[in-house]
């Protein structure tokens, strides 16, 4: 047994109202620069609907994962590494920017500064690619809401596998957000797909990286992923993915998204898994064994034996502490929460609780109780389509575990109903589902009530090893000084490594003065971030300025 | 003895193996970050997918051609039983194949980077530059092998030339054997050392990083994050805590 901490996450999808807040302050956060505007660390998408980037679920097409072989044993859906090797000069499984979609920006300024004309002025879409004007026509969250769901909706890859009746059946039934970040996943296929070892997993929390000196840009990574969460920064030429926020996350904050989510519903915690099985539990041979496979490796940090291990690898006490407060420990063990795709067997670390609103909603809305445990235990059964949605997104297909936590969340509505409305404790209704009713309420204090404290448990990195960290010095007298980051002699961003938080410091003020089509040295107020009043944040004064204060009329 | 050929066939080579070796040794160092192959596969695919595998294909032939052309005495290949007809003919049409496969490639791919809006906009200068270079080299390259060895009599630059490149890198340079090369082929000469002088200040550093050693790694990459620091130095102030100096103490 190598006991291993991994840093993951829960997302309570019931809660999910798709404001997109996880996106915008991810975006600000961390990708809010020349080359990564396409990128979303954290995107939104409705389900049903293609996802982003377009049907990146439809691994046939991609490439991405991990396949098991006829002798039982892992190997890289695109191929292995002599395969990649013979295609790195073009490699054909990347998707192109295309299949995300071409950034662009307004020229607002016009709003202000067109010339006196017929027409009212308007601000064009300009394309960040090319500098021209395009006509927008696709974006992250295109088919929000099921906007256009129609024309979209057949190449939901998951909605493909399942039959005609379905979909015609399935946008009057059912609708729900998906945040999705890097899974960090456990055996991650975009690390085993880079060429140049730049990518890796952070023995000591588990955190997927590319280490941005040594990628050298040969793209397999983006190919590998079947998540579609490794992205190609097209200015740099490097690999860039989410982060989990490891400068926060060392210092014991939760993630931006966490940290600003309207709904309240992202969970961060520590779990142990034991390394040594992950290839073996990633290689059974059914794919809906996968599931039980996963769950199966991730250890108890209350075992005496686990704690011992765990010593012996050097993992401090408080972060054993932190495991066993961990509340994504606790929302396995109730068996609410599920991984997203476990068939791409590279064992995600995100995990979700299916929502239970929909089949709630039907009741409610055929004018039923909605907090009546039969009734909803009832429409579980009845609403095959849903839940076969569902089960295609979290369990391989496979209804059973997906079907068991619904009933616990439809078992705990309707128990605690009891107890706050008719002040009865029906234990037969937590027994129902196999559980107690100290546990249901256990639970339900989790997702419902939880503070920050108690959703967020986050040991910090340790402090004798702070002098190490990469964000403690947020200073700007580091080797080399502050101006590097611009745009070196080799393209962009080339010279030495900077901080990031000095990296972001530059870049956003280059974004501030510099992103203007049409008349370039302006700010642009989308990107200012309030402090201070940059270069070039009043038109310049046209001519000499009269005592008046009237400025002289230049003709 | 005369200073041009001096200059061209002792100085330039000298100075331009220097500034290869020197300059990407600064480079790595400078420029880690900077270190990429800057692909634009994600802007455009379809020309790329045919130009960016013959032109790299094409040109790693090349690159074995010339290896064995220049750097192994014909005598060896003679003991080994590849006679000068053998020789002759296999690298002429092994050479023209590739040429074509090349400067096929470069072209589509020269092509598609005027084209392509976004790829035209990702070009640097020093992209600019290094595409006149290497077009030069390889177009001289082409033309010397076409004129002489397709329809001359074949020239024999293995008397000339591999010798002199030979004793360039033993450091016993010999430019008089460059003397009666054919113009051609001592522009092909000429613009390569450019070439090479260039090459550490451009995207072509990304040859060395041909990744080898990926068929030889686990494939799941793990590290601590005490060493995953790359070329950052401890910042200042936040150095190591060592254990104050006595000495230091009893002085106050
Ligand atoms: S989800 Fe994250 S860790 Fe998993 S394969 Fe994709 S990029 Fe790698
Ligand atoms: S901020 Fe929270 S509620 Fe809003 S979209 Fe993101 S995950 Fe959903």
């Amino acid at each position: 047994m190598k006991v291993m901490a991994q840093m993951s996450m829960i997302m309570n999808l019931d809660k999910c109202i798709g404001c997109h807040t996880c996106s915008v302050t991810c975006k600000q956060a961390w990708t809010n620069r020349t080359g990564v505007e396409y990128v979303w660390f954290n995107n939104v998408e409705t389900r049903p609907g293609v996802g982003y980037p377009r049907g990146y679920e439809d691994q046939e097409k991609w490439g991405g994962g991990w396949v098991r072989t006829k002798r039982g044993r892992l190997k890289l859906r695109s191929g292995g590494r002599l395969a990649k090797l013979a295609r790195i000069f073009s490699n054909p499984t990347l998707p192109e920017i295309q299949d995300y979609y071409e950034p662009w920006t307004y020229d607002y300024d016009m709003l202000l500064n067109a010339p006196k004309g017929q027409q009212v002025p308007v601000a064009r879409p300009k394309s960040l690619l090319t500098g021209k004007n395009m006509k927008i026509s696709w974006s992250a969250n295109w088919d929000d809401n099921l906007g256009g769901s129609l024309e979209t909706m057949q190449d939901d890859p998951i909605l493909k596998k399942m039959s005609e009746e379905v979909k015609a059946e399935f946008e009057k039934a059912f609708m729900f957000y998906l945040p999705r970040i890097c899974e960090h996943c456990l055996n991650p296929s975009c690390v085993a797909s880079c060429p140049s070892g730049a990518m890796y997993k952070r023995a000591e929390d588990g955190i997927v990286l590319v280490d941005q000196d040594q990628c050298r840009g040969w793209r397999m990574c983006v190919s590998g992923c079947p998540y579609k969460k490794v992205y190609f920064n097209h200015r740099t030429g490097k690999a860039e993915k989410c982060t989990m926020c490891y400068p926060r996350i060392e210092v014991g904050l939760p993630t931006v998204c966490s940290e600003t989510c309207v709904g309240r519903l992202r969970y961060l915690g520590l779990v142990f898994y034991d390394a040594d099985r992950v290839a073996e539990a990633a290689a059974v041979e059914d794919d809906k064994a996968l599931l039980q496979a996963q769950r199966d490796i991730i250890l108890d940090p209350h075992d005496p034996e686990v704690i011992e291990a765990a010593r012996r690898e050097g993992i401090p006490d408080d972060w054993i502490e932190g495991a066993q407060r961990s509340p994504i420990w606790k929302l396995m063990q109730y068996e609410v929460a599920l991984p997203l795709h476990p068939e791409y067997r590279t064992m995600p670390m995100v995990w979700y609780i299916p929502p239970l609103s929909p089949v709630v909603d039907v009741v409610t809305g055929s004018g039923n109780d909605g907090e009546d445990a039969r009734t909803l235990f009832a429409a579980i059964d009845k609403l095959r389509i849903p839940i076969a949605y569902l089960a295609e997104l979290f369990t391989a297909g496979d209804i059973g575990p997906v079907d068991a936590a619904l009933r616990r969340l439809a078992a705990m509505r309707s128990y605690m109903r009891g107890i706050s409305i008719d002040n009865e404790r029906d234990e037969r209704i937590p027994n129902a589902v196999g559980m107690t009713g100290t546990q249901m309420e256990e639970m339900y204090r989790l997702l419902a009530i939880a503070k920050y404290e108690e959703r967020y448990v986050i040991p910090s990195a340790h402090n004798e090893q702070a002098h190490e960290l990469e964000e403690m010095a947020c200073s700007l007298d580091f080797d080399g000084g502050p101006g590097m980051g611009g745009a070196g002699p080799f393209g962009s961003s080339s010279g030495p490594a900077v901080p990031v938080a000095v990296e972001n410091f530059h870049i956003l003020a280059d974004r501030q003065t510099a992103d203007r089509p049409s008349t370039p040295g302006r700010v642009n107020l989308m990107n200012w971030d309030g402090n201070g009043s940059a270069d070039g944040l009043f038109p310049p004064t046209a001519g000499p300025v009269r005592k008046t204060g009237k400025r002289k009329d230049p003709s | 003895m005369n200073t041009l050929p001096i200059i061209l066939w002792v100085a330039i080579p000298y100075a331009s193996i220097a500034v290869f070796i020197v300059g990407h040794m600064w480079r790595y160092r400078y420029d880690k970050f900077g270190w990429t192959t800057r692909s634009s596969q994600t802007y455009e695919n379809r020309l790329l997918r045919w130009g960016s595998p013959m032109f790299h294909l094409g040109i790693l032939m090349v690159l074995a051609g010339h290896v064995v052309g220049l750097l192994i005495p014909r005598e060896w290949l003679y003991a080994i039983g590849i006679s000068e007809e053998t020789y002759h003919f296999g690298a002429t049409t092994l050479g023209t194949l590739a040429a074509a496969l090349t400067l096929t490639g470069f072209a589509i791919l020269i092509y598609r980077r005027r084209t392509v809006g976004p790829v035209f906009l990702a070009t640097t200068t020093m992209d600019k530059v290094m595409y006149v270079f290497l077009g030069a080299t390889m177009l001289f390259g082409t033309l010397a092998t076409i004129v002489f060895q397709v329809f001359g009599s074949g020239f024999q630059y293995r008397e000339t030339i591999s010798p002199w490149i030979r004793s360039i890198l033993g450091f016993q340079p010999q430019p008089e054997l460059m003397a009666d090369v054919p113009l051609l082929f001592q522009l092909h000469v000429l613009t390569a050392f450019a070439l090479f002088a260039l090459w550490p200040f451009t995207r072509l550093v990304h040859v060395f990083s041909a990744p080898v050693g990926y068929l030889f790694r686990p494939y799941i990459v793990y590290r601590s994050r005490d060493d995953g620091r790359g070329a950052q130095a401890p910042q200042r102030g936040w150095e190591a805590i060592k254990t104050p100096d006595p000495d230091r103490l009893h002085k106050l």
